[in-house]
Order: C-alpha cells, then sequence, then structure tokens
C-alpha cells in the first residue's frame, strides 16, 4: 500500500498578546508526527480543546495569520507548500468538516455540492457525477434543491461526506464528524468511512471519541499535551490493555467504564505548561530520573510508535 | 429524600406536539439512578423541569412533598454537557465559584483543580477542567439533589472517572440524591443502581 501522507514533527503556535504590546508563543502543538497509506483508517485521538483541529487546518493550509507552522507534511513523499496545499485541496485531499453549519445556508446544496465552475458544460458533467454520487448515499433528486436548514441531521452528514467524494480523493480528512449525532446516524456515519477504506481512501479521522475510532480505526494515534504519544493498533485495545505502550494510553483504556473504570489521577497539563521533559512526567508510574529533563522522542516499535524512555534499546 | 414529579407533560410553545406527555417519576436519593434515552427524546427538558429551570409546564414537582422554591437557590442542581455554556466568560473562574459558595481548599485538591486555574477567564481551560468548576459550584451545602446532564460525554475517559467517583463521594458523603442521564450504556450499568428508560416513561 503506497504512503498518502506524511506528518513528520509538525508544531503550531500562536503569537499572543499578554499585556499592552508584550506578545508571547503559544505552543498548541508541539509534536505531531504521523503517517497514512492507502485505504487505511488512521484515528487521532485527543481530548476537546487540545488543539488536534489545527491539524487539519494545517494539512489544508488554512491556519489563521497569527499561527506558527514547522515541521513537514508531505502527499506522496512529497513535502507541500502553501501554494500546493491549496493546490491539491478539494482534489486530492478533501475534508469531511464537523457538521452542517460548514454548509452555505443560502445556497442550494446541489450547487455547493458542486462548487465552481467555469462552462456550462463543465457544470452539466458535474451534475450528472454529483447525481450519481448522491443516490449512492441515498439522497433522492429532490435533496438537490433543498437548503441546509431543511436537511435531517443524517441527510446533513451525507451530503457532506458525498460532497467530499466528488472530487475522488486519494485522502480524507474528517474533524469530528460523531459528537452531538444520535446512535444510528453515529453508525451510519462510520460506515461511510469503511466503504471510502474499501475504495482504497485514506481516512484521517480526529475525534475525541475513543468508541468511534475503536470501530473503524485500523491504528490510533493518542494526541496528549500537544504531542503524538503512541500510534497503536486497534487490536491492542482488548484484554487488560497489555499490549498497549504507553502509560497513558493503558490509563486510558482502563478507565472505560467496560475495561474497570479504573481511577488515574492528574491532569494533561495545559498549553505552556510543559517545561522540559516528558509530558507525562507527573502522572507517570514507571517514570525515570532523565523523563523529568529529557524528552523522549517518538520511537519506532514494528508497526507502532511511542513516545517513551521505557522502550529505548538499552533502557 | 424523594423528588417526583407528576403527570408532567410539555409542550415547546412553538411545537405542536407534546414533547413530554403524562411522566411519572420518583427518584429517591439513597440510589444513584440513571436515566437512559436516545437524543433528542426530551431527556435534557424533563431535566430542566426537574430542577425547576422550566416552570410553565402541566403537573407538579416536589421534593420531599413539597414544591420547589420559586425564588433563592435551588435545592436540585443540574449540570450542563458544555461547562463553557453556563459560566460568565468575563469573569475569572474563581468568581465563578464564589456565586455559589465559599469552596474550602481541600474540595479544591479533591476535584484536582490547580490554584493557578482560579485567576484563569473560562476560555483559557479546557472542558474537563472547566466541568470540575462546573460540578464544584453545583455542590453547594444547600444543594439536596443533583442531576447530571450528560455531564461527562464531551470528556475523555480518564477524566470522566475523576470527576465521577469524586461526586459521589460527595453525594453519598452528604445524603444526596442523583440523577445521572447518560446514553452510555456501560457507564450506567457501572454507576447506578437503578436504571429508567426514558421511552417507558414518556407518554408520547
Amino acid at each position: 500500500m503506497e504512503k498518502l501522507l506524511d506528518v513528520e514533527n509538525v508544531s503550531i503556535s500562536f503569537i499572543q498578546y499578554t499585556k499592552g504590546l508584550n506578545q508571547r508563543d503559544l505552543k498548541v502543538i508541539t509534536d505531531l508526527t504521523l503517517d497514512i497509506s492507502e485505504g487505511e483508517i488512521l484515528a487521532v485521538l485527543g481530548s476537546s480543546g487540545s488543539g488536534k483541529s489545527l491539524l487539519a487546518h494545517a494539512i489544508f493550509g488554512i491556519l489563521p495569520e497569527n499561527a506558527n507552522l514547522n515541521g513537514k507534511i508531505k502527499f506522496k513523499g512529497k513535502e507541500l507548500s502553501q501554494e500546493d496545499k491549496e493546490e491539491i485541496r478539494g482534489k486530492d485531499i478533501v475534508l469531511v468538516p464537523q457538521s452542517v453549519n460548514f454548509l452555505d445556508p443560502l445556497m442550494k446544496i446541489s450547487d455547493q455540492a458542486i462548487g465552481h465552475v467555469e462552462s456550462d458544460a463543465e457544470k452539466k458533467e458535474k451534475k450528472v457525477k454529483q447525481r450519481e454520487i448522491f443516490e449512492h448515499y441515498n439522497l433522492g433528486p429532490e435533496v438537490d434543491d433543498m437548503y441546509p436548514f431543511q436537511l435531517s441531521g443524517g441527510m446533513a452528514r451525507r451530503v457532506l461526506v458525498s460532497t467530499a467524494l466528488l472530487s475522488d480523493p486519494k485522502l480524507v480528512v474528517a474533524d469530528e464528524p460523531t459528537p452531538g449525532l444520535d446512535e444510528k446516524t453515529v453508525e451510519e456515519t462510520l460506515n461511510h468511512f469503511k466503504h471510502m477504506k474499501e475504495d482504497g481512501i485514506g481516512v484521517l479521522l480526529i475525534t475525541h471519541d475513543i468508541h468511534a475510532a475503536l470501530e473503524v480505526a485500523d491504528r490510533i494515534g493518542i494526541f496528549y499535551s500537544g504531542y503524538v504519544i503512541e500510534i497503536a493498533e486497534n487490536k491492542d485495545f482488548s484484554g487488560d490493555g497489555e499490549n498497549l505502550l504507553h502509560p497513558y494510553t493503558k490509563s486510558l483504556y482502563r478507565a472505560l467504564p467496560a475495561n474497570g473504570f479504573e481511577l488515574t489521577k492528574g491532569h494533561q497539563p495545559l498549553h505552556g505548561e510543559i517545561q522540559n521533559g516528558c509530558p507525562y512526567y507527573d502522572r507517570c508510574e514507571m517514570r525515570f530520573d532523565r523523563c523529568r529533563d529529557e524528552r523522549p522522542q517518538l520511537i519506532d516499535i514494528g508497526n507502532k510508535k511511542v513516545r517513551c524512555f521505557k522502550y529505548e534499546e538499552g533502557a | 429524600m424523594i423528588l417526583k414529579g407528576s403527570n408532567i407533560s410539555f409542550k415547546y410553545p412553538s411545537a405542536k406536539e407534546y414533547l413530554l406527555k403524562d411522566i411519572n417519576i420518583e427518584i429517591d436519593s439513597s440510589k444513584i439512578t440513571g436515566l437512559v434515552g436516545d437524543s433528542g427524546s426530551g431527556k435534557s427538558t424533563l431535566c430542566k423541569i426537574l430542577s425547576g429551570y422550566i416552570t410553565k409546564f402541566e403537573g407538579e414537582v416536589t421534593l420531599d412533598g413539597e414544591k420547589l422554591p420559586k425564588k433563592g437557590f435551588k435545592p436540585v442542581q443540574l449540570i450542563y454537557q458544555h461547562p463553557e455554556k453556563v459560566m460568565n466568560p468575563k469573569w475569572k473562574m474563581k468568581q465563578v465559584l464564589e456565586e455559589s459558595w465559599d469552596v474550602p481548599d481541600e474540595l479544591l485538591s479533591e476535584f484536582g483543580i490547580q490554584k493557578s486555574w482560579l485567576t484563569r477567564f473560562p476560555q483559557e481551560l479546557s472542558g474537563g477542567e472547566l466541568q470540575r468548576f462546573s460540578v464544584i459550584r453545583s455542590l453547594n451545602p444547600n444543594t439536596k439533589f443533583l442531576i447530571a446532564d450528560e455531564m461527562t460525554t464531551m470528556l475523555d475517559a480518564i477524566t470522566q472517572v475523576q470527576i465521577l467517583t469524586s461526586v459521589i463521594d460527595i453525594v453519598k458523603e452528604r445524603k444526596m440524591g442523583m440523577l445521572l442521564v447518560s446514553h452510555d450504556m456501560p457507564l450506567v450499568d457501572k454507576i447506578c443502581d437503578e436504571v429508567i428508560y426514558f421511552k417507558d416513561i414518556n407518554g408520547v
């Protein structure tokens, strides 16, 4: 399977004014590394408000002006510049946004699905394709002339998904596609991603919902205080969590009501609260002395990755 | 203590159909009760009625046989899913807490609240951190009943355990009542002594 997306050591910070003209650089993402291949679903799991949505914004080149992006984002091995991102977005890489609020309320569904066209001929051609995909997602011809407010939750979700697929993308980025939906619609949405996977499309699922991630993802990247601390395989989230590597991931798994509801103390350090060392140092039960001052790197262990000194050779 | 709703019916002024019809519900403070149902079915509306936030409805809500007070502190406190929506964005967290009561330091540390958070504004804290404040604020000594409406739905599993464990300890210690509204069945099974299915009590 060909690699589609490589995100290497991406960090994102914002320039903030504190008092008067004093500025500070607020790091929201410190080190985010992940990769997705064709026909693979990778979930990035992080708590709400942790800044993980910025990853999607970085991939599409839509970060706000005061944001500072470092690190590499590669598509099929080629590093993307801002111009490349603008060229490629909406074609090879598409976004499934969070909610129906991302649609234009004053535009008919079919018109916004098709988007900008140069000529009538092009419009006709795209219209045929749009109808075909909409039909596939069980959206009848009457939907074409509706406005966003007339859609039910499930229909809106199907419109967003089928619109994204209109350009035959290689990679789909879905930002929090499940919250606020009832169980049936969640199930349906997750099934869409499974179908994309079967068609060889890579899917990056950004979510805070561990159940959704475990339902569809092949691998799951755990995002903690601005770092990816582990990329685990789906099957590792089983039994007692003994195959999970990072202590945080283990705790997270064992905290689920179905797996023991185990209590772990402490909180995720906020942006800018981490000094040096490991972001999990305060809460870690198996920490070493070096963890306080030295920051572990994300290392490969077979198909998985972990950011922890315990797994380094010779440790 | 019994929180009791008798023959509760409700419809929003703009709606044609009733959302809640002839609901009878009794919640005993000696147990932790779970309320389970689909989203959009009217659970949250029932919570607002039981806690006295919606006053125009048919039927009656009583706490130990007495009607809920119309003025002053509400003995039935409701905790929402989204803490950022129920806090004044222009107040620092210290003021947000003091609006309700003078919280002892031990309780702050039991809920894992750092002293430094008190001088921050709500938007400078994460959802999990804010929800801790939201819960503590509702634990005023005059609170008799707690209704947690999808209180931990937006939080990660670890924060969910932390907040619920602390709340349940206090609820038991103070002999308060608690209704946990959730769609997460494993969670309800784990925590609640009794489960009420919303569709069984709603006569729509």
